[in-house]
């Protein structure tokens, strides 16, 4: 499917940024549901930032501080703040600055979150949804991560990547109304703010129906239909690959792009499906290679698949070493579009 | 040993307080044997010598079903949970891992709760209560319910980062919520004085503009009072309380703790301040009840225990499949191959 274009075109589109998409997206469940509320750093302050990203710019306007908590610097605080009130009705939206800062409240998150619903037989419930900016932008080591991989692993948790502005506002609201905890993991460069040139130019607005609409949790989108290759990839390097689709389909090199959306549960029948008719398969994430969420995915095709496949499955993504901040330096270690168009065509050849 | 002071309080008030303190030594006395025979799975973290803490606490709250107040508890929550309401019976069968158990046979010792009675499943991470509480307090003050939440850890929690997050943020946002730090001198083997210098955990509400108060841990009634004006402070939005309630815990760390750290002098000292001795002797002493009383209600704790025993032996085993439930409220397909 695809996610541009509307089925029932009545006026012109209405585009919209990453970032616009989701505040819509929390206001509009904010309206609906008196028991969501939002808290974290920098949040709500007059004056101040909306939000590290300028995400929940004017929300405060519309639904007072009692809603937006803006809190001292202190990660555990705010996670541990979410877990206790979801527990008792609420529905959170805790906010990171940054997803590396996610390590911050790990406990809260891993110890807490995660394990209260199944440690209570089944009594509570826990549903929050952690809102994280990942992805490199020259910050270097600290403010650059893709942790998306870590949350994974951790049964309990939920974990999402949207890519696109549609996606965005429906699975941000999914996610709300979901009653367990969910991390949204969305990339950066992606909002569509001024100054995010490093996208590559890419035009990230999108058509973002007004009505009210969800995005499932759990289902994959096709953002390009094709034969010879499957790829998956999420967030800044979903695009770099459809890039790269189009510059290979010159030679004849077709490629099935899909953007997984949800990371756990992961949509492997989708992927299945593609793999099936492809017989090739490349994964690809700005997330470090070893043990990232690419790794899960071609052990599940591998185990469930196998004989579908022509080629070995193969994974593009940052080397296995913490993020530099010399430009030159950090387009090395993340999955650049010529390394993921270089490892296509070899994956062509097999 | 110097009794308790019960001036003022009635004849079945005192009698009550008495009898929940034995539920819980008799419980954590009972249990111990039971384990050191086979029957329990797992570790013991056991609470004898602490019970007035939990008592003189939860005796405090609000236990309205419609409104009721909640705790959070840690590894050793054994005492917190009989005394915020726990059954016997369901705590006893989630010791013994049965589908019976007041958690389904899924929490266990170190995550013993029940949030039909007001009690999330303990948190065995040290301090994890008090990140946690935050968010119980918040949603009380959102919802303006007039509810309050009181945090149970020891004084080994205090020296945690979630203790300095946690009172700072619940202080800044007048949060209604009452801490109760256990101060049983030892975290695990190690003494509290080895860790920090200062000596009353008290002194460290002054750094977070919130008030707080030392309290004789071997007093119900004096726990009692002072968690009861805390929590009214709490309920008026004036913010948490630090309450230090000085106190001991006569068995070891956990199961298999010879004690080797601590003297027997030192054992012998805090035994003549027994919480439930003291208070049986106050009751004898101001003539509300004698001997006789005092013995039909340990009758009477010792007939619900081990009507709780039976009950967990013959309850049966989870079914396995129950393993994979409750995960996730919105069940996901668990495993690659499933």
């Amino acid at each position: 499917m695809s996610t541009t274009s509307s089925t029932t075109p009545v006026k012109a589109e209405r585009r919209l940024t990453i970032a616009e998409a989701i505040r819509e997206g929390i206001a509009e469940e904010m309206e609906r549901d008196p028991s969501v509320f939002l808290i974290g750093e920098d949040i709500g302050i007059p004056g101040g930032f909306g939000g590290a990203f300028g995400v929940y710019l004017g929300l405060p306007e519309k639904f007072g501080h009692e809603r937006i908590i803006d809190t001292p610097i202190s990660e555990k605080a705010i996670a541990g703040a979410a877990v206790g009130a979801a527990m008792m009705g609420m529905r959170p939206i805790p906010d990171m600055q940054y997803a590396d800062f996610l390590f911050e409240c790990m406990d809260e998150l891993v110890n807490q979150a995660a394990k209260m619903r199944y440690m209570s037989g089944g009594k509570l419930k826990v549903p929050l949804v952690m809102r994280c900016p990942v992805g490199t932008a020259n910050r270097g080591a600290q403010h650059g991560q893709c942790p998306e991989s870590y949350f994974i692993h951790v049964p309990g948790l939920k974990v999402v990547a949207p890519s696109d502005a549609y996606v965005a506002k429906g699975i941000i609201k999914a996610a709300i109304r979901d009653d367990d905890p969910v991390l949204v993991f969305e990339h950066k460069l992606l909002y569509g703010s001024k100054g995010r040139e490093q996208a590559g130019g890419l035009d990230l607005t999108a058509h973002v129906p007004e009505e009210d609409y969800v995005f499932p949790i759990g289902k994959a989108v096709v953002k390009r239909v094709g034969s010879t290759i499957t790829v998956v990839a999420t967030h800044l390097t979903l695009y770099r690959c459809l890039a790269a689709a189009e510059e290979l389909a010159k030679e004849g090199i077709d490629c099935e792009v899909i953007d997984p959306v949800t990371l756990q549960p992961f949509d492997t029948e989708t992927v299945f499906a593609s793999v099936e008719k492809t017989g090739r398969l490349l994964i690809a994430h700005e997330d470090t290679l070893t043990g990232g969420w690419g790794a899960e995915l071609a052990a599940r095709v591998a185990e469930e698949r196998l004989f579908s496949l022509a080629a070995p499955i193969k994974r593009v993504a940052s080397h296995d070493v913490p993020l530099p901040v010399a430009p030159v330096l950090e387009q090395t270690v993340v999955p650049s579009q010529a390394r993921i168009t270089d490892e296509l065509r070899k994956l062509a050849k097999v | 040993m110097i009794p308790i002071d019960i001036t003022g309080l009635t004849r079945d008030d005192a009698m009550h307080l008495y009898q929940e303190m034995l539920r819980i030594r008799r419980f954590e006395d009972r249990v111990y044997q039971l384990f050191l025979k086979g029957e329990l799975p797992g570790t013991l973290h056991q609470y004898q010598g602490q019970e007035a803490v939990a008592v003189g606490a939860c005796q405090s709250l609000n236990s309205d079903p419609k409104n009721m107040d909640w705790i959070t508890s840690t590894h050793r929550p054994h005492g917190h949970a009989i005394a915020k309401g726990v059954s016997m019976r369901g705590a006893m069968a989630e010791l013994y891992g049965k589908a019976t158990g007041c958690c389904g046979g899924k929490g266990g010792s170190m995550h013993l709760g029940d949030p039909d009675v007001g009690m999330i499943p303990a948190i065995a991470i040290v301090a994890g209560g008090i990140s946690v509480v935050s968010g119980l307090g918040l949603a009380f003050k959102l919802k303006k319910t007039g509810q309050v939440a009181l945090c149970f850890f020891g004084e080994g929690a205090t020296n945690e980062g979630a203790f300095h997050e946690g009172l700072n943020f619940a202080a800044v946002q007048k949060l209604p919520i009452v801490y109760v730090c256990e101060n049983n001198i030892y975290g695990a083997s190690t003494p509290f004085h080895q860790t920090s210098l200062v000596t009353d955990v008290a002194d460290r509400a002054a750094v977070y503009g919130i008030p707080s108060v030392i309290v004789d841990g071997m007093d119900v009634v004096a726990v009692r009072t002072a968690v009861a004006e805390a929590r009214a402070r709490a309920a008026a939005g004036d913010g948490p309380t630090l309450i230090e309630a000085k106190t001991y815990r006569f068995a070891g760390h956990s199961r298999g703790d010879a004690r080797g750290y601590r003297t027997r002098e030192e054992e012998a000292e805090w035994a003549d301040k027994d919480p439930i001795e003291r208070m049986a002797l106050a009751i004898i002493s101001t003539g509300l009840a004698d001997a006789e009383a005092l013995a039909a209600v340990r009758v009477a704790v010792d007939t619900e225990l081990e009507d709780s025993v039976e009950f967990s032996r013959n309850s049966p085993d989870p079914d396995p499949s129950e393993a994979l439930t409750d995960a996730y409220a919105t069940p996901i397909t668990i495993g690659a191959s499933s």
